[in-house]
């Protein structure tokens, strides 16, 4: 146990050097969202969304899950890239734990893609956000764990595969509905019943509704609990379950 | 003779195809003594690559047995890790990153404290030559230079054997002199047992002492480079690569091989 968080340590600390390096790569991956905010968010200012408080305590949740959706998706491209290079055999082949590969990058892009949210809510004030900070703060811990699971997933599938385009086409034809049916950008009580009971089946709509509750700073309600519950337990089978594909490929 | 520090039986590789099972190792048996230079040698396809990464640990055999520096492949291949490097064909280098940072993360990678990797970087530096191109980002290196970074990389962990897959494919020929020249000195000064493979038969000459010719998954000969060119072309003096094209029946890829000094 203390070789393996000694272990992820070190790869996650590469892994951010890395980051950190390619400036261009952080503002890229917050463009979409930040676009979204400027030029989507302001149009629901004056529509009745059917939910309690403004319509950008209702909105920014969506979006932050969203960051972490497309976000954590595609983080596998990285990987791919660097089996490219030989990079990854070569730390395979070293005393490093194999699993620590997987969990310090998880763990660098959960820093970066939470990051990049906590940007994204102070720019969502500047456009009239009000939230109070426990709200955010909670937030901004289920919007991390719903983007470790996704990047342990990302990098699972992209150990196996062969080709860049390949990854493209599985990610993209899974993140497209994952994402319309989570209610990320108009929220799912708009929804007729056939759609509402369709999106009930994706796990990144109740981390949305649940952070819209405690936004609005309600925390001790059944869809704050399902919402944690539900965003923890995806966490821990993706986390798992991308570690399994990252062993079994390559 | 001493404990061999690489010994294989029957290892065993196939792949499960659409089209049924194929078998790119069929049965490898070998055996290496310490401090050896050896030669893994076979037309493309052969198998070479496929025995080098079960050896590093990196493709599970399916069949067979083999321990390597004194650790089970099967049972406990983080134990052969801990005591192997390797440089893969690819070579395994981030471009973006500098050299000098490479050498240290590989060395925090065999778990030394921080202090000791950045000693031990330093070390591989001055001895492989790099003292000046630690700033540097491996992309801005020559081919031979990004060649010595990947040894010294594989070299962190002073290990008992050092994995080369085609190290010097790509590399203009004062370069592959020098490469030679390098791996000639690890083993004269560590003892470091080298297994390479190649396809070039200059290189196979001029640096293993034993060769290993592999087709078809299988080992079809072995000896000294002399030894193989008297039994197989009947002439010490001939060239390996008839000796070569007697065993596999074809020959080598030699037509963008470099021209040898």
């Amino acid at each position: 146990m203390r070789h393996l968080l000694a272990d992820t340590g070190v790869i996650f600390a590469r892994s951010m050097r890395t980051t950190l390096r390619s400036k261009t790569n952080l503002l890229f991956g917050m463009l979409q969202p930040l676009l979204f905010l400027a030029f989507f968010g302001p149009l629901l200012t004056g529509l009745r969304l059917g939910v309690d408080g403004s319509s950008w305590q209702a909105f920014v949740p969506g979006l932050l899950v969203q960051l972490a959706l497309l976000g954590g998706t595609f983080v596998g491209l990285g990987v791919i890239f660097e089996r490219g290079t030989g990079v990854i055999d070569r730390m395979r082949v070293t005393a490093v734990r194999p699993v620590a590969l997987l969990l310090g990058r998880t763990l660098r892009d959960t820093v970066q893609l939470t990051a990049q949210a906590a940007l994204l809510v102070l720019v969502g004030t500047a456009f009239g956000l009000r939230a109070p900070l426990a709200g955010i703060l909670l937030g901004l811990a289920l919007v991390a764990l719903v983007a470790a699971g996704l990047a342990a997933l990302s990098y699972g599938l992209a150990m196996n595969v062969r080709t860049t385009p390949e990854f493209g086409a599985i990610a993209n034809t899974a993140v497209m509905p994952l994402m319309l049916l989570s209610g990320l950008l108009l929220p799912m009580s708009l929804a007729p019943g056939w759609l509402d009971g369709a999106s009930r089946a994706v796990p990144f709509r109740y981390t949305a509704d649940a952070v819209r509750q405690v936004y609005l700073g309600h925390y001790a309600n059944g869809t704050v609990a399902t919402g944690t519950a539900v965003t923890l337990a995806f966490a821990a089978v993706a986390v798992t379950g991308g570690a399994r594909l990252f062993r079994r490929g390559g | 003779m001493s404990t061999p520090v690489i010994s294989t039986r029957g290892l065993t590789r196939t792949f499960t195809a659409r089209t049924g099972p194929v078998h790119a190792v069929r049965g490898i048996d070998l055996s290496v003594a310490p401090g050896e230079i050896l030669g893994l040698l076979g037309p493309n396809g052969a198998g070479k690559t496929t025995t080098l990464r079960m050896l590093t640990t990196l493709l599970p055999p399916t069949g067979g047995e083999a321990e390597i520096a004194g650790h089970d492949l099967r049972r406990d291949p983080a134990g052969v890790r801990r005591r192997i490097g390797y440089v893969a064909q690819s070579g395994g280098l981030d471009p973006a990153c500098p050299v000098g940072e490479e050498l240290v993360t590989q060395g925090r990678l065999h778990r030394l404290p921080r202090a000791q990797a950045r000693e031990r970087a330093a070390e591989l530096a001055a001895d492989l030559d790099l003292t000046g191109l630690m700033e540097r980002p491996t992309a801005a290196l020559s081919g031979g230079q990004r060649r010595r970074v990947e040894i010294a990389l594989g070299l962190v962990n002073r290990p008992d054997v050092l994995f080369l897959d085609e190290p010097t494919t790509g590399l203009d020929p004062a370069a592959r002199a020098d490469l030679w020249d390098l791996v000639r000195r690890v083993r004269d000064e560590r003892g470091t047992t080298v297994f390479l493979t190649t396809h070039y038969l200059d290189e196979a000459d001029a640096l293993a002492d034993r060769v290993v010719i592999v087709d078809g998954g299988t080992i079809v000969a072995e000896g000294s480079p002399a030894e193989l060119k008297e039994r197989y072309a009947g002439d010490p003096a001939a060239g390996l690569q008839d000796a070569f094209l007697a065993i596999t029946g074809r020959g080598a890829v030699t037509e963008n091989a470099p021209i040898a000094i």
